[in-house]
């Protein structure tokens, strides 16, 4: 190899050394940065005053606004799975596990998730849009400057009531995609309406919905973290703005599907633990 | 009367560098007096927007200190320099609405916050009479920002900066982007406001020389993040610094 080439070799190597090394460092202090604003946003909403009013607010708008596109995504869920269900089941002759596997399903894994990216996706955005709107628009300088915390009055009430919203409108898509489950077994497929509640009260444990809930309210903290951070930090002008949502989303909803895996293994090994 | 409490603001030797070496300010020494109009002008990155922070508690100095009504609040804890920020009205340059409330209730938004003393009835008659004060119609206050006119949104602004009665009044770049008729409306009520309250100090930043020369009791020049000069606007006219002649020049050209 020839000096000149060993050259350019060497600072190519150096480059890439240097741009992860640049791409790890601003990745640590983004996080470190988010694990502040959390932490900060979170405590803030326990100290005078009280933001009660802009709480409620916030869980009319993620909690309220969310059921009926929840209600129609579950209930078509729960149908979906059912069916697919009953499908393989029915090659081992086993149908009346639909109804305990359908309910499982929804219960852990289905149901929080799909709630998770749902509101992300519907709520999580307006909340980037809005806050970074505030932002260009220097409304958010404007409360500071008046004396007001802008992470206790606009981010401290959308994170709580994320997480407040989320276990309830999961449970709501865990009961709306059971009734679609049943109409579709019961009155579609004609099975026995009997075996299909027996089976499911018999492997469907109130463990298994207190896990979907309990991964409801992390999936609640995190799009709402993620997404007022997005729109909180947001620069530039309109485009700065579209930025921020867009990438709130994304990341919430990437996020939620990580999460859910680790979620699931960590909820299993404390089950384990304390059983 | 000390000098300390003449002055409502007083900057000794602010620095500020946000990368090793390199100072966006570079040693001001400013006295905002009460009872003045005091404009900071300066061609465009000399440093005003990155003054005006430090001035507001937004930004900390890299040296050098910043005494607010005689106190430092460079010095302060967070939760004292939300406190001083109390004393302060702030107009921005797009005025910075809240958006999702209507201009009646953007004047009464920093009263409900801080003046829990007072009743809903005391706080709406406050901020009828600030509305009022900045010269605004009545049948616009149920209207929300996106409905009414740029110099209305300013109105607005203006009464929202005046509802906590502050020592000091900022005007960020308030007549920027105005066609020359609204800037004389914004010129008009930021002297009227003045001369509404006397002992209110009013800091103006702005790239409008003319307006500066019409409504300041003093100017102040940055550039490479130190005051150029500073004094009432008649020095300005006699300095023979090539810089300040040719931002004169051009001041005076553009109108």
């Amino acid at each position: 190899m020839s000096e000149s080439v060993r050259q350019r070799v060497n600072h190519f190597i150096d480059l890439v050394v240097v741009t992860l090394w640049k791409t790890f460092e601003e990745f640590v202090f983004e996080v470190g940065h988010m694990v502040r604003f959390a932490g900060y946003s979170l405590r803030s909403f326990f100290r005078k005053p009280w933001r009660f009013k802009e709480f409620i607010q916030q869980m009319e708008f993620i909690g309220n606004k969310s059921i009926f596109i929840v209600v129609l995504t579950g209930t078509f869920t729960g149908m979906a799975l059912s069916f697919q269900v009953y499908l393989g089941f029915k090659l081992v002759n086993a149908t009346s596990l639909t109804g305990p596997i359908v309910a499982m399903g929804i219960a852990r894994e289905l149901g929080p998730v799909l709630t998770g990216l749902i509101v992300a996706a519907r709520a999580g955005g307006a909340m980037a849009a809005n806050l970074g709107s505030m932002r260009v628009s220097e409304q958010i300088d404007a409360l500071e400057v008046m004396g007001v915390d802008p992470e206790e009055y606009l981010v401290a009430p959308r994170m709580w009531a994320s997480i407040v919203a989320l276990p309830l409108l999961t449970g709501v898509f865990d009961f709306v995609a059971m009734i679609g489950s049943y109409f579709l077994c019961i009155r579609v497929l004609e099975m026995d309406e009997a075996i299909f509640w027996d089976k499911t009260a018999l492997w469907l444990n109130p463990s298994h919905i207190n896990e979907g809930l309990i991964k409801g309210a992390v999936f609640g903290f995190i799009f709402s973290l993620i997404c007022t951070y997005r729109g909180f930090t947001t620069k530039g002008g309109a485009r700065g703005v579209g930025d921020a949502t867009n990438r709130g989303v994304v990341l919430s909803m990437v996020m939620i599907i990580i999460l859910d895996f680790f979620l699931m293994n960590l909820i299993e090994v404390y089950y384990k633990m304390t059983a | 009367m000390d000098k300390e409490t003449e002055n409502a603001i007083e900057i000794i030797d602010l620095k500020k560098s946000f990368s090793e070496g390199d100072y966006v300010l570079n040693g001001i020494n400013l006295q905002i007096p009460k009872g003045k109009i005091t404009v900071i002008i300066g061609f465009s990155g000399t440093g005003k927007s990155v003054l005006l922070k430090h001035i507001l508690g937004l930004l900390r100095p890299t040296a050098g200190s910043i005494k607010i009504l005689g106190k430092d609040i460079s010095q302060m804890s967070d939760s004292d320099t939300v406190a001083m920020r109390k004393h302060f009205g702030v107009l921005f340059q797009y005025a910075a609405l809240f958006d999702d409330m209507t201009v009646l209730e953007n004047v009464q938004f920093p009263l409900k916050e801080h003046r829990k003393d007072l009743s809903k009835a005391q706080i709406k008659d406050i901020a009828y009479e600030k509305l009022r004060q900045s010269g605004l119609d009545e049948k616009h206050y149920n209207k929300l920002p996106g409905e009414v006119s740029g110099g209305m949104r300013k109105r607005c602004g203006l009464a929202r900066a005046l509802a906590l009665d502050p020592d000091i009044l900022i005007y960020d770049e308030p007549t920027t982007g105005l066609d020359p008729v609204l800037t004389e409306m914004v010129d008009n009520l930021i002297l009227s406001t003045h001369n509404h309250k006397e002992d209110t100090a009013s800091l103006v930043v702005s790239h409008d020389l003319h307006a500066a020369f019409r409504i300041g009791d003093y100017v102040a020049m940055l550039d490479s993040g130190k005051v150029l000069l500073h004094g009432p606007p008649k020095v300005f006219l006699e300095s023979d610094n090539p810089l300040v002649a040719r931002f004169v020049s051009k001041g005076v050209n553009k109108k």
